[in-house]
């Protein structure tokens, strides 16, 4: 199904994500299994936050990248599980990569980002274009 | 294409489906070979060396003081906690796949622990409890003399 091009894409749907395989694909970049962070994406009056779930990676893991309209997401957790005696294991330690493709309503050169406790919270700013505005009513004469 | 599953708005079905998954796995037995077949929050893994055996759980966004960790019977070990959902005033999600809200697991470790000194770390979302074997339960060189 071809994509929308921007110009008609809604408001609504600013991100799309891309085709990304849930679980353990190769990543050329770091080595070792990759997998795609949960999101939430939530809309507000001036801006889109992404929130995403990244356990083991500090804030020297992280890499944010914007080119294209694709914003990419990238999270290096340190090696947690090699050279150990595993008793019972129930989810495998890797890194985490995932991109989206931001539609046009998004301020790319106001991205900004933080990193607590595991979770990526990324602000993606509205441009002025879309954000809602107040309309003064005057009385008329 | 691969897709994840997009929800506009939180399904109260998913709590009956939480409490389901809570019930099933209330004292589920972690034993060697069983790689858990039900999906249980939140997963663990667990390894040892000589004196202790660690407990390892991905838990993104949460603070040791979100969670309670007990230790009973030498070797039952219960973690419970909470994720508060984003919910910012007039949000609209676009997608949500984050789970929030309580969670609890109980296990049965497969040797017993010294319960007055189990020590838990959580940093960058992932909670790691170490605990000391019991004395009884550590390897133990065996010295062999000649008859």
């Amino acid at each position: 199904m071809p994509e929308p091009t921007t110009q008609d894409q809604p408001l609504a749907d600013p991100v799309k994500q891309q085709a990304q395989a849930d679980l353990a694909t190769p990543e050329p970049m770091y080595g070792g299994a990759v997998f795609a962070p949960q999101v939430d994406i939530l809309e507000m009056e001036d801006e889109l936050t992404l929130l995403a779930d990244m356990p083991g990676v500090d804030l020297d893991g992280v890499d944010i990248h914007f080119e294209n309209s694709e914003l990419t997401l990238y999270g290096r957790a340190a090696r947690r599980d090699e050279g150990v005696e595993f008793i019972h294991r129930e989810y495998g330690v890797g890194n985490f990569h995932r991109a989206f493709t931001i539609g046009p309503s998004i301020d790319s050169s106001k991205i900004s980002a933080q990193l607590s406790d595991g979770v990526l919270t990324v602000h993606l700013p509205k441009t002025e274009a879309v954000k809602p505005r107040r309309i003064e009513v005057t009385a008329g004469y | 294409m691969a897709l994840t599953r997009w929800r506009a708005f939180h399904d109260p079905l998913d709590d009956v489906n939480r409490l389901q998954e809570q019930m099933s796995r209330l004292f589920s037995r972690l034993g060697a070979n069983d790689r858990a077949a039900a999906p249980a929050y939140p997963s663990l893994n667990l390894w040892q060396d000589g004196d202790y055996i660690y407990v390892e759980s991905e838990l993104p966004g949460l603070k040791l003081g979100d969670l309670e960790i007990v230790v009973t019977g030498g070797n039952q070990l219960s973690i419970k906690g909470h994720r508060e959902p984003a919910l910012p005033d007039n949000a609209v999600w676009h997608r949500q796949e984050r789970g929030y809200g309580d969670f609890s697991r109980l296990v049965r470790l497969p040797i017993d622990v010294d319960a007055d000194h189990v020590a838990a770390t959580l940093k960058n979302g992932v909670l790691t409890i170490k605990l000391p074997k019991h004395a009884e339960a550590k390897p133990r060189k065996i010295a062999v003399t000649g008859g």
